[in-house]
């Protein structure tokens, strides 16, 4: 009937319309919010980095934005290298949604100059080479390719101490001043013994360590040769430097010392303010995380003492700028004002991060840390920095690494046997290496 | 009253009060424009063009260059340098040990997500199907879990599985249960993971049951009833038999989302090699370590291929059977 006809016919009519509508409002105006420049000049520096570099906090962007006025800088933070790590390889591979700035880690740091020099700005066209007397020499090294391009300046360097809750080994009735407990762990063997003490006594369910893995990053930390031999040779299932490491290692989770905590993950993070352990290996940089994490109600608790053994070193970045970069100029300025030796110098005192640059080195000594009872930190990790030994870097020493810290949480939260365990390290090492 | 043949053939009765009206002849075929014969020949091709177009260059070039890729070794850090290696990577992965732990993995995570939920899915349809109050409601909120990221959805479960502080070790130690470790343990990760699984799917294959049920015909359950068939009887001889294409089809999906099975693994720990012994890590996990893990996507996309092969066999087992039942169905 015609009514009827025509009534559907307008109401076909109109859904067209709303659709075709609606479709046009879902394809159109696509903001791109990457490239959040606004106008004027005004440009946003992106910075990408992993673990807690501590800019930040330590107010070194607010400064900086302060002195260019026109510049605003975004930082994007990812809290375990081996997931940022991964993100990056995955940008660098695509091209896209890299930063300005990208930090890297000293244990990838060869893969870079190695075979991914063609990704990375040459910080030379910029000036860098200028830069060159500010960093010790096997910093600066570290990071120049194999035509001499600076593909990176350094931040920090990680000279190892060992941290420790002074309430909790009180109350187990071990010495708490940090000259005495150096004597008493000079040596590795002395700190196990002390760890077994603590455990007959230890206050509600905490341990004298918070995972082994930790234990044995800070102790291959103190060799000079660790998976690659000085002429490159891959020598990580022979060094005897490592297996000793490994077999203390073992040692410490089959006496029960361990919290048995994965290293970056949300339980290890909430086991500092629950006092789940009472040490905790610390390069400079993890006085950063014990401050966070630990927070107010930590203050004053903490205290830093010599590392048993000898002088060692944990880590340490560099800040390069992708060849993707939108703003390769202005990150790099920025990347030299942070790696200068007065923000080096600002950055030890407000979180901890040991300084790379020769200048701050020395102006650091006298720093103390009321959040670690007053410790004196410029002289510890100053010394530790001087004596630690110039280590020899490889390919895949960060992967390496990984296989070797995961076969030991095997042995020590599956109780796998210690054989076992170094079989499965190897079938990983197998693996990265491919 | 007259009966009256219509050119469709069938006899229609009218009243003496109407009188059909003269049939009108068709009128005499025209010929259509060339232009309009062309276009309704070729209208159907360009209809669905598009969607053919988009899947040729985002699902069937991956799926060749991912065959191409996995005959070399492609390295993450330098994608451009491609080395020859022919089946390399194929064998490399059936000797390694972490590729058939993935796989027995795999099949057991699958099993021990895919079975509770369908049985349980089986049984929330029945109970829907009943006359209750706030069905609606009820049947949305069913669909809820369905609705939440697998992300969001994994990291709370994470939370509440956690060793130490987690609610569910928690309510455990209540009643005197030690503290399971989730994480470490073969089992109790793998429950666990098959937990979020079965939070998330139950839900969606109740509804699609419920549909199914409700296309069983009354009549059946009557004529049970009448039988003297107690309600289990009338479950598993009117219910279940008029559910199984619905059941071939969930079983299937779920088969192919258990081979598949990526998130949950990754997130509950966050550790890509499915926890410190790979005791979790599925054949999806597997192959996310070998290429963003260790960086070798050759390895990686040999596995994709082999998972390939895998879900084909597997579903064309499944197909294989529903048709011989439905054979010796047809038969009887």
């Amino acid at each position: 009937m015609p009514t009827a006809r025509a009534a559907r016919r307008a109401v076909a009519r109109l859904g067209a319309v709303v659709l075709t509508g609606a479709l046009l409002a879902a394809c159109g105006g696509s903001s791109d919010a990457d490239s959040a420049d606004g106008g004027n000049g005004k440009i946003t520096v992106t910075v990408d980095l992993f673990g807690s570099f501590g800019y930040k906090e330590a107010g070194l962007y607010a400064e900086y934005e302060k002195l260019h006025p026109n510049v605003t800088i975004k930082q994007t933070d990812t809290e375990d290298e081996a997931d940022y790590w991964k993100s990056l390889q995955t940008r660098l591979a695509g091209g896209g949604g890299l930063a300005d700035v990208q930090g890297i880690e000293v244990g990838r740091i060869a893969t870079v100059t190695q075979q991914q020099s063609d990704k990375f700005e040459d910080l030379k066209k910029y000036g860098a080479e200028s830069l060159k007397g500010q960093f010790a020499e096997a910093k600066w090294a570290a990071a120049t390719g194999r035509s001499g391009e600076v593909l990176g300046l350094g931040t920090d360097v990680g000279p190892e101490a060992m941290c420790y809750r002074t309430d909790l080994l009180k109350k187990a009735g071990l010495p708490t001043d940090r000259e005495e407990l150096a004597q008493r762990w000079s040596s590795w063997d002395g700190y196990l013994e002390l760890g077994k003490k603590y455990k007959a006594k230890a206050p509600g369910k905490s341990a004298w360590l918070d995972s082994v893995g930790s234990l044995y990053s800070i102790m291959i930390g103190q060799q000079k040769e660790r998976y690659y031999s000085a002429s490159g040779e891959l020598i990580w299932d022979e060094n005897p430097a490592l297996l000793e490491a490994w077999d203390r290692s073992v040692e410490a989770a089959e006496s029960g010392l361990s919290a048995e905590l994965d290293q970056w993950s949300p339980q290890w993070n909430q086991a500092f303010a629950a006092g789940s352990f009472a040490t905790i290996p610390c390069p400079a940089w993890m006085l950063g995380y014990i401050k966070g994490q630990a927070g107010d109600a930590g203050q004053g608790k903490w205290d830093i003492a010599k590392l048993p053994g000898g002088a060692g070193n944990w880590g340490g970045s560099y800040l390069a700028v992708p060849r993707a970069a939108e703003h390769k100029k202005e990150a790099y300025e920025l990347i030299k004002w942070l790696t200068a030796p007065e923000q080096q110098e600002k950055l030890f005192r407000k979180v901890g991060n040991f300084p790379s640059s020769t200048g701050a080195i020395d102006k650091v000594a006298d720093t103390t840390d009321p959040y670690f009872s007053n410790a004196p930190i410029g002289r510890i990790f100053g010394d530790a920095a001087k004596a630690a030994p110039v280590q020899v870097l490889g390919l895949h020493d960060q992967s390496i690494a990984q296989q070797i810290t995961n076969a030991l949480s095997e042995v020590e939260r599956k109780g796998t046997d210690p054989d076992k365990a170094w079989e499965n390290a190897s079938k990983g090492v197998a693996n990265t290496l491919g | 009253m007259t009966a009256v043949s219509l050119p469709e053939g069938r006899p229609v009765t009218l009243s003496a009060l109407e009188t059909p009206a003269p049939p009108v002849p068709p009128p005499p075929p025209s010929r259509p424009s060339p232009a309009r014969r062309a276009w309704q020949k070729m209208s159907p091709y360009a209809y669905i063009a598009p969607f053919f177009t988009l899947f040729a260059a985002f699902g069937l070039f991956p799926l060749i260059y991912t065959a191409f890729v996995s005959l070399y070794r492609v390295e993450l850090q330098t994608p451009g340098d491609m080395e020859w290696r022919g089946l390399d990577n194929y064998t490399a992965l059936f000797t390694d040990d972490f590729f058939w732990t993935s796989l027995r993995n795999t099949f057991t995570i699958g099993v021990i997500s895919t079975v509770p939920q369908l049985v349980m899915a089986l049984g929330l349809a029945h109970l829907l199907n009943y006359r209750l109050r706030a069905r609606t409601f009820l049947r949305t909120a069913m669909l809820l879990p369905y609705a939440t990221s697998v992300a969001a959805a994994t990291l709370v479960f994470a939370q509440l599985f956690g060793r130490d502080f987690g609610l569910i070790n928690y309510v455990a130690g209540l009643v005197g249960i030690g503290p399971i470790d989730w994480q470490t343990g073969t089992v109790a990760s793998q429950i666990a993971v098959s937990t979020i699984v079965i939070w998330r799917w139950t839900g969606y294959n109740a509804l699609i049951y419920l549909a199914g049920m409700q296309s069983i015909p009354q009549e059946l359950y009557e004529a049970a009833e009448m039988d003297g068939a107690s309600k289990w009887s009338q479950f598993f001889h009117v219910t279940l038999p008029g559910l199984r294409p619905t059941i071939v089809f969930t079983v299937i999906v779920s088969t192919i989302g258990a081979t598949q099975l990526f998130g949950e693994p990754l997130l509950f720990e966050g550790s890509i090699s499915g926890g410190i012994s790979h005791q979790y890590q599925t054949l999806g996990l597997y192959m996310y370590e070998q290429g963003w893990g260790f960086f070798h996507l050759g390895r990686a996309a040999a596995i994709a291929w082999v998972m390939f092969l895998l879900i084909v066999v597997v579903v064309g087992v499944n197909a294989l059977l529903a048709y011989r039942r439905t054979r010796k169905e047809a038969v009887r």
